[in-house]
């Protein structure tokens, strides 16, 4: 009695996650410029954003930012991540921590307003930074950062410490320890870190809007204005393409992972029986 | 602590007793009053000690009694508060790891899980930049003396606990270091793997000749890997000396009970003689064959080892032993030999280890009045 009402609310709980975005697909093979009325199966929306520039352009411009912002992210989430957890005691350590952390609680629009304020004044001071791409980027690294140094922080701290220690005792030193031995090791959070601020930047509606300037529109702008204006069915056809594309991404990536992990676990099981028969030998 | 019971042995007794176990000219490293300090709270506590070259040194000692952390400044992870580690001669203490010709095989073994055994045994060598050529002759070398050749192209986690071991202990021989420290060696292996892999690495090491100081928490792993064994406690050496030194003629209750199991008696002294003393304790009075410096009426504790104790039926003929009365409390069979505890006339209960030395020997029973009897050569004093 209680599995079958634990699975009904398991198959709610599907319907509630899924069912949007299945509608949101099937949409956009609709044959008909009104949204929610069926007009038969088409693909012409796909052609039509094809030849869309303005989406072709703002996509061409997203992704641009993404591999900007997530690379930058990165880098000094790491850089973050590390003073966090190697060094013990530094001044303002509290108020480094909360820096990192605050990007991740405080709300977006606060977030985004404050560097508006902050690059107007510049830009009234020194004439310098033009709202554009190089605002975009530079506010969403600053949210990225917080994420990519929490994700790295983590592996740092499940590292064993040792292996750094090791690799000093033989001979490396301070900066051949960092990237003959912790980089490698680390290299899979770094890869993590970087995706996920990839989609961050990717998708990323509310600061964008703030710190875009003309000429600066990244798709989920382009995305939102039109469905301000009415919706339209490229934007499902646009949606869609984004889920199928993140979808494949996601379930190759975590099938190679469960292989690799399943691989990993065979061979040590196979090492402890060898092991077991040589000491009965 | 120590200090006052030295003062308890005959002399000929102290005469290996130096605390500091100054060797004179041998030293090969030369610990001199090293102190380690973690906010005011001494972990490392004045430590001196010379270490013979070719030597294999133990520091044996419970958890958190100074012994890692004297290990860690050994190989420069730490940096000591106050005195000085000499190699050779030579100030080490204040040079980074790297700069060290002493290496370390980690508890955890700490190999470097992306790179294949060999790699991971070349990695010292390539910071040495030693030719390619060079390199691949020295890692040939070591995975033959651990045994290990066929398993060059694997990973860490394709070995067993034991095959990790060697390869850890490979990757600090290559370096040729002039000191191989181990810390805790056979701590992360199996109970059954352990007796196997601690001949082994005793003899690699001797093989190799390469002068070292393990810790232990593990009093077996101690007495059967080390040439010398320090007790330590609170940061300090109880006593330094050899194994049988160590097992035989503790000098303090602390290190008695450390090592090995031990029944103590408290007492006063009787009377005293050059080679002999009478002490009355709580287990009855006991005669014990070796003189002490002090007096009559000096409380002290007499130390007793369950296998030095020999069980009877009968009321032994020989006058001249130590005798107890008492009935079987319970028995345990261990196979090799049994453990008995004895509950004396006065109450203390006596541990008693018999060995099988035939296959259908008498065993006690719970219950069972017997006798149990020991040499005064036995005995050992120490302070109360």
């Amino acid at each position: 009695m209680t599995s079958r009402l634990g699975k009904a609310w398991l198959i709610a709980g599907y319907f509630f996650l899924y069912l949007p975005i299945v509608t949101l697909i099937v949409y956009s093979f609709n044959d008909s410029k009104m949204v929610m009325l069926w007009g038969g199966f088409t693909f012409k929306w796909y052609g039509v954003i094809a030849h869309d520039t303005e989406v072709l352009d703002a996509f061409k411009l997203s992704l641009r930012i993404a591999l900007l912002s997530a690379t930058a992210s990165v880098l000094l989430g790491t850089l973050a991540a590390f003073a966090m957890v190697r060094y013990q005691d530094f001044w303002g350590k509290t108020a480094f921590s909360a820096h990192i952390n605050a990007p991740l609680v405080v709300p977006e629009v606060i977030t985004g307003l404050s560097l508006l304020l902050f690059f107007v004044t510049c830009e009234r001071l020194f004439g310098w930074p033009d709202r554009g791409v190089l605002t975009i980027w530079a506010g969403h690294t600053s949210v990225g950062m917080a994420y990519a140094a929490v994700v790295i922080q983590s592996r740092l701290l499940e590292m064993d410490k040792s292996l750094e220690e090791a690799a000093m005792d033989l001979g490396c030193k301070p900066f051949q320890v960092f990237y003959l031995v912790t980089l490698p090791l680390i290299a899979q959070s770094l890869l993590a870190a970087w995706l996920l601020t990839f989609t961050l930047s990717l998708d990323d509606v509310v600061s964008t809007a703030f710190l875009s300037g003309p000429g600066s529109t990244t798709l989920p702008i382009v995305i939102l204005s039109r469905a301000r204006l009415g919706l339209d069915p490229t934007v499902n056809a646009i949606a869609t393409i984004t889920v199928a594309v993140v979808s494949v991404a996601v379930f190759a990536g975590s099938l190679w992972l469960s292989r690799q992990e399943t691989r990993r676990a065979q061979e040590q099981a196979a090492a402890y029986r060898e092991g077991m028969q040589q000491v009965a030998a | 602590m120590p200090q006052t019971n030295q003062a308890l042995l005959g002399e000929g007794e102290a005469a290996h007793r130096d605390i500091a176990g100054r060797t004179g000219d041998g030293s090969f490293v030369r610990i001199d009053r090293l102190t380690k300090r973690f906010d005011e709270v001494a972990a490392v506590d004045g430590v001196s000690i010379d270490i013979r070259k070719g030597e294999i040194f133990a520091l044996l000692g419970s958890s958190g009694c100074g012994k890692s952390t004297l290990l860690r400044m050994l190989a420069g992870f730490e940096t000591p508060t106050a005195g000085s580690i000499q190699l050779e001669g030579a100030e080490i203490s204040p040079l980074p790891p790297y700069e060290r010709p002493i290496n370390m095989m980690f508890q955890s073994y700490a190999l470097f899980p992306h790179l294949t055994v060999f790699e991971n045994v070349a990695f010292g060598l390539k910071r040495d930049r030693m030719s390619r050529d060079r390199i691949a002759e020295t890692v040939e070398a070591m995975l033959n003396i651990v045994q290990l050749k066929p398993y060059a192209k694997r990973k860490p986690h394709q070995l067993s606990g034991g095959q990790q071991q060697r390869v850890a202990l490979a990757r600090c021989l290559a370096k040729r270091p002039k000191l191989l420290l181990l810390d805790e060696p056979l701590g992360a292996l199996d109970r059954k793997l352990r007796e196997q892999t601690q001949f082994e690495l005793h003899n690699i090491i001797k093989k190799v000749g390469v002068t070292c100081v393990l810790v232990t928490h593990d009093q077996e792993e101690a007495i059967t890997m080390a040439d010398r064994i320090a007790v330590m406690s609170n940061g300090r050496f109880l006593q330094v000396g050899q194994p049988h030194e160590i097992y035989e003629t503790p000098n303090c209750r602390f290190v008695a009970d450390f090592i090995g199991n031990v029944n103590l008696f408290d007492g006063t002294i009787e009377a005293v003689a050059p080679d002999h003393c009478v002490v009355a304790t709580n287990g009855g009075r006991l005669t014990v064959g070796h003189g002490i410096t002090g007096g009559p009426g000096m409380a002290v504790s007499v130390a007793l080892r369950p296998e030095k104790i020999e069980l009877s039926r009968e009321p032994p003929a020989d006058r001249a032993s130590n005798c107890f009365s008492g009935r079987i409390a319970d028995s345990g069979y261990f196979g090799r030999y049994s453990v008995y505890r004895v509950t004396l006339a006065g109450g203390m209960k006596l541990q008693v280890a018999i060995t099988h030395s035939e296959r259908n020997g008498d065993l006690f029973v719970s219950g069972e009045e017997v006798y149990a009897t020991c040499q005064p050569e036995s005995l050992v004093v120490l302070g109360a």
